[in-house]
Formats: structure tokens, C-alpha cells, sequence
């Protein structure tokens, strides 16, 4: 039986019971998310584009901090599935009123909640409630500070398996602020736990947060070195806050080293994709000819991000109480 | 545990299920629609006795069970595809084997989602009885009657070949 401190995201039978970061989560389950993920695209196609496996079920999507891709494809996800879905702005509410997290909790809880979608500032917060709830409840994290987004991290395996098949042969490099994002962490973890053999981080060393190479990534800070024959470009956000402190120069500057151009992607695969997690500032890691191309897969990640979540709440949902 | 394993003479039961779908299409223009695995693979098989021009329909009823709750998701849940307009369209919901009622009463509700069928009628292999709903099926290739712990299962060999056997099921 797997040890529930060691690994809280699962139930005594090894089945998924919360999300909470990609780093522990077996291969197997990252399998067959991505497979049950097919099942709902062709779903999405339909003249009624809803299944009724939540049907009774309360999701509350918990958004302490700010976001709007990501609440709204919860909210999708889990409309298609039938669950009936409450979105509470905590930022705005009980928090700033002075409720503690846990309190929080065991309000929605007594409201016969059965699923959280957490996304908070601190990392932790979503182990943190899962620690805390029923048994019967389960806790997906929907981003935790600079921690983990393992739906996103999802979402771009399945995009990459979309266009390129088989994670056996690839070269993806993630490119950015590797150091303050959760996206990149939860992208390294989740391309290395599937195999991918050539797994890169480019970026400015002031950017580039240590332990790496103990993860098995090759770390760049030369763009063109790091793109050098790549099937897979992921861009990540450069956030505006980081440009007021000491870790970069300038956002012209930055493009100048670091955005994704046209010229920068010829040292890619001539088939490569781009992806980025999104919202992207354009003209900051990523030029508009780039985003708007023909390698651009961007918009494509954000359809197949519902169709993930689906079936991560519906996995999730169905490591029942009664086994 | 599998106490007996006892094969039936798939072919010849096709053979007489063929022969009535054929009544029932009496030439008319019917979508066919498997439900997985089974009932997939007896549509194909239909597809080119009947000269269907249409590709088959495939259905994976997983996200429409009614025992979720108890039983959570089918870890192996594939894509269901129908390839062509189920509003208006004749269709012939094609399994395997008929039972409980409760497979077929997902795929007809997942039907509907895909638009607004003008009739369905259901086509199964064998109706094994002990029906816990009120649907009947409109063409049967052999009824035949066994207990309850015991599981009937339409097995494709690599070759095409089809098999049936019946299974023990071990008591939970």
C-alpha cells in the first residue's frame, strides 16, 4: 500500500483521489489522463457537447489568486461533465475578511462540496487542503505560487503527443523565467516522467533556479544553442514584476536575447510546434509573426485544456469513497 | 477464476442474426452503430455482408454508465466516433450481448447527443435475459438462458475469427 504522506494524491488502491503536482504522479496515470483526454475531444465536437458522469456533483472552483484561462476551462471542464459549479473569488471575499484557509474550507465542505479546483499564491496550499477535507472530497490544484500546475503540465503533453505522436525521440525546450514558474516546473517533470530523452531549459542564468541537471535537463542560456534542432518550443511568460527588480535589464533587452522570433525559430525543426501557457506578451518573449504562424499551437492547447481537465475531474471524481 | 469455458458456434448464430438484420433493413437506408468492443466489431462484419456504403458508428458508453458512482471510470474509455448525421437517420444500435438493458440505455442516450436519431432499433448477438429495463431488442441472433455468475463474452481472435464463451465469475 503506497504511504499517504509519501504520496497524498492517492487512495490506498494507487488511483488518483487529488491533483496536487505532477513530480509523484506515476506514468501510468499521466497515461491514462492523456488517453481519457481523447475521449471527451471527440465530445467536444458534438451537437451536445455535456456527458452526464458528475451529475450530482459539486464542483467549487477556489480561485485565491486571479486568472481567467485557467478558472474559465474549469468551469467548462466541469459544466460538460454535468457537475453543477460554484466559482468563488476568495481574493475578494471571505479571505480579505480575515478567514483562515482551513475555515474557509470547512465552509464549502458543509455546503456538500465533492470536488475543490484550488489555484492559490502560496505553493502548498492546495496539499495543505487536501490534508484537511473528507475522505470523500477531492482537491485538484489549479496553480500554487510557483510550486506546481499539473493541469497545464497535462495539457502540453497532450498537445505535444497531439502533433507529435511518441515522446520517445523528441527534443522540447522550455524557454523563460524558468525560475518563477510553476508551468516550467510542472513541464519538466511531466516531459521527463513520460520519457521524453532531450528535455532543455533556456534562459538567462539569473532566471535558471538550480537542481536541473539533477532532473536530467540540459540547461541553455544561448536561445539559438538551446532551440538547435528542437521539435518542441513551450515559451513561457516573462512577468511583468520581474523586470522592476535586479534579474533583467530591460523588456527590449530581453527580447533582444530571449523572444521567440522568426529568425531565433529557424534553429528549430523545420515541423517544430510552439506552445506557450498563456496570456503572452507579445513582443516581450514572443513576436506576433511567431504566435499568429504556422508553428503556432497555442490556441489548440487551450481547446485540448478542457478536454485534460475533464478528465482529470472525472478520474479524480471516480476514486470513490465505497472502495 | 474461470471454472468452465464453453465455445458456441459463433457462425452459425451469425449466420441467423444476419439473416434477420437483412428482414429488418429490407433495403432501406440504416446507420449502424457498434457499441464497444463487441458490438463494434459485429457492425464491421454487417457493414460488408449488408454492402453498406456508410463507415459504422462506434460508441464507448463509458461516460454514460450509471454505476460511476460504484464502479468510477473504465480506465481504458476509448473515442466514440459516429461518421455520419444521426439527426433524421435510421439507426441499428448493433452488440454483442444483451442483459441488464443498462449498456444499450447509455448508447441510446448518448445517441442523442449526437442529434435526434428518426428510429433506433437494436440488433444483438445473444440475449442472455435478466433485463432490468423495459428494452427490447428488434433482432436477436440466439436467446439462451444462463445464471446470473455467469458471464458471456465475444472474443476476436488476431485472425477475425469471432468466439464466444461463457465464463464463471468468481463470487466477490
Amino acid at each position: 500500500m503506497p504511504d499517504p504522506v509519501q504520496n497524498p494524491q492517492l487512495n490506498a488502491d494507487g488511483e488518483l483521489h487529488h491533483l496536487l503536482s505532477l513530480d509523484a504522479l506515476p506514468r501510468g496515470i499521466i497515461e491514462r489522463i492523456l488517453s481519457t483526454a481523447d475521449s471527451f475531444i471527440s465530445v467536444g465536437s458534438r451537437e451536445v457537447k455535456s456527458v452526464p458522469l458528475l451529475r450530482g456533483r459539486s464542483v467549487f472552483n477556489l480561485f485565491f489568486e486571479n486568472s481567467t484561462r485557467t478558472r474559465t476551462t474549469f468551469e467548462i471542464a466541469a459544466k460538460r461533465l454535468s457537475a453543477d459549479v460554484f466559482n468563488l473569488n476568495i481574493a475578494s471575499s471571505s479571505a480579505a475578511k480575515g478567514e483562515s484557509l482551513l475555515d474557509t474550507i470547512n465552509n464549502l465542505t458543509a455546503m456538500q462540496a465533492d470536488l475543490f479546483v484550488v489555484r492559490h499564491s502560496q505553493g502548498g496550499a492546495p496539499h495543505l487542503i487536501a490534508g484537511h477535507v473528507s475522505p470523500h472530497v477531492h482537491v485538484i490544484n489549479a496553480g500554487d505560487g510557483r510550486h506546481s500546475h499539473p493541469t497545464q503540465g497535462l495539457l502540453d503533453l497532450y498537445t505535444i503527443r497531439h502533433y507529435k505522436r511518441d515522446f520517445s525521440a523528441l527534443s522540447v525546450a522550455v524557454v523563460g523565467d524558468i525560475l518563477h514558474s510553476r508551468v516550467a516546473r510542472s513541464d519538466l517533470h511531466a516531459l521527463r516522467a513520460v520519457g521524453v530523452p532531450d528535455v532543455r531549459a533556456v534562459g538567462p542564468l539569473t532566471l535558471l533556479p538550480d537542481g536541473l541537471d539533477s532532473l536530467g535537463v540540459r540547461v541553455f542560456t544561448s536561445l539559438e544553442k538551446g532551440l538547435a534542432g528542437v521539435d518542441v518550443v513551450i515559451m513561457l511568460r516573462l512577468q511583468n514584476e520581474r523586470m522592476n527588480g535586479a534579474l533583467l535589464p530591460s523588456a527590449s533587452e530581453y527580447f533582444r536575447k530571449y523572444g521567440l522570433t522568426p529568425e531565433a525559430l529557424r534553429a528549430a525543426k523545420p515541423d517544430c510546434i510552439v506552445m506557450h501557457p498563456g496570456p503572452m506578451n507579445r513582443g516581450v518573449e514572443i513576436d506576433s509573426r511567431v504566435a499568429d504562424g504556422a508553428h503556432s499551437v497555442i490556441l489548440p492547447q487551450v481547446t485540448f485544456g478542457i478536454a485534460v481537465r475533464m478528465a482529470v475531474l472525472s478520474i479524480a471524481a471516480s476514486s470513490a469513497r465505497f472502495r | 477464476m474461470i471454472a468452465q469455458v464453453i465455445d458456441l458456434d459463433v457462425e452459425s448464430i451469425y449466420a441467423v442474426f444476419l439473416q434477420r438484420v437483412r428482414e429488418l433493413v429490407a433495403g432501406r437506408n440504416m446507420g449502424l452503430v457498434g457499441v464497444h468492443t463487441g458490438g463494434v466489431w459485429l457492425a464491421e462484419r454487417l457493414r460488408k455482408d449488408l454492402n453498406v456504403a456508410a463507415e459504422v458508428g462506434v460508441l464507448d458508453v463509458s461516460f454514460y454508465r450509471d454505476d460511476f458512482a460504484q464502479g468510477g471510470l473504465n480506465p481504458g474509455v476509448r473515442p466514440s466516433r459516429i461518421p455520419f448525421e444521426v439527426a433524421g437517420c435510421h439507426v441499428l444500435l448493433v452488440d454483442d450481448v444483451l442483459y441488464t438493458g443498462r449498456t444499450v440505455r447509455a448508447a441510446m442516450n448518448e445517441l442523442f447527443d449526437y442529434g435526434r436519431p428518426a428510429s433506433i432499433d437494436l440488433a444483438v448477438l445473444i440475449d442472455r435475459g435478466g433485463r432490468e429495463l423495459p428494452i427490447a431488442p428488434s433482432v436477436v441472433g440466439r436467446t439462451i438462458e444462463v445464471p446470473d455468475e455467469v458471464s458471456v463474452v465475444l472474443i476476436r481472435e488476431s485472425a477475425g475469427r469471432l468466439h464466444l464463451t461463457l465464463e464463471q465469475r468468481a463470487r466477490a
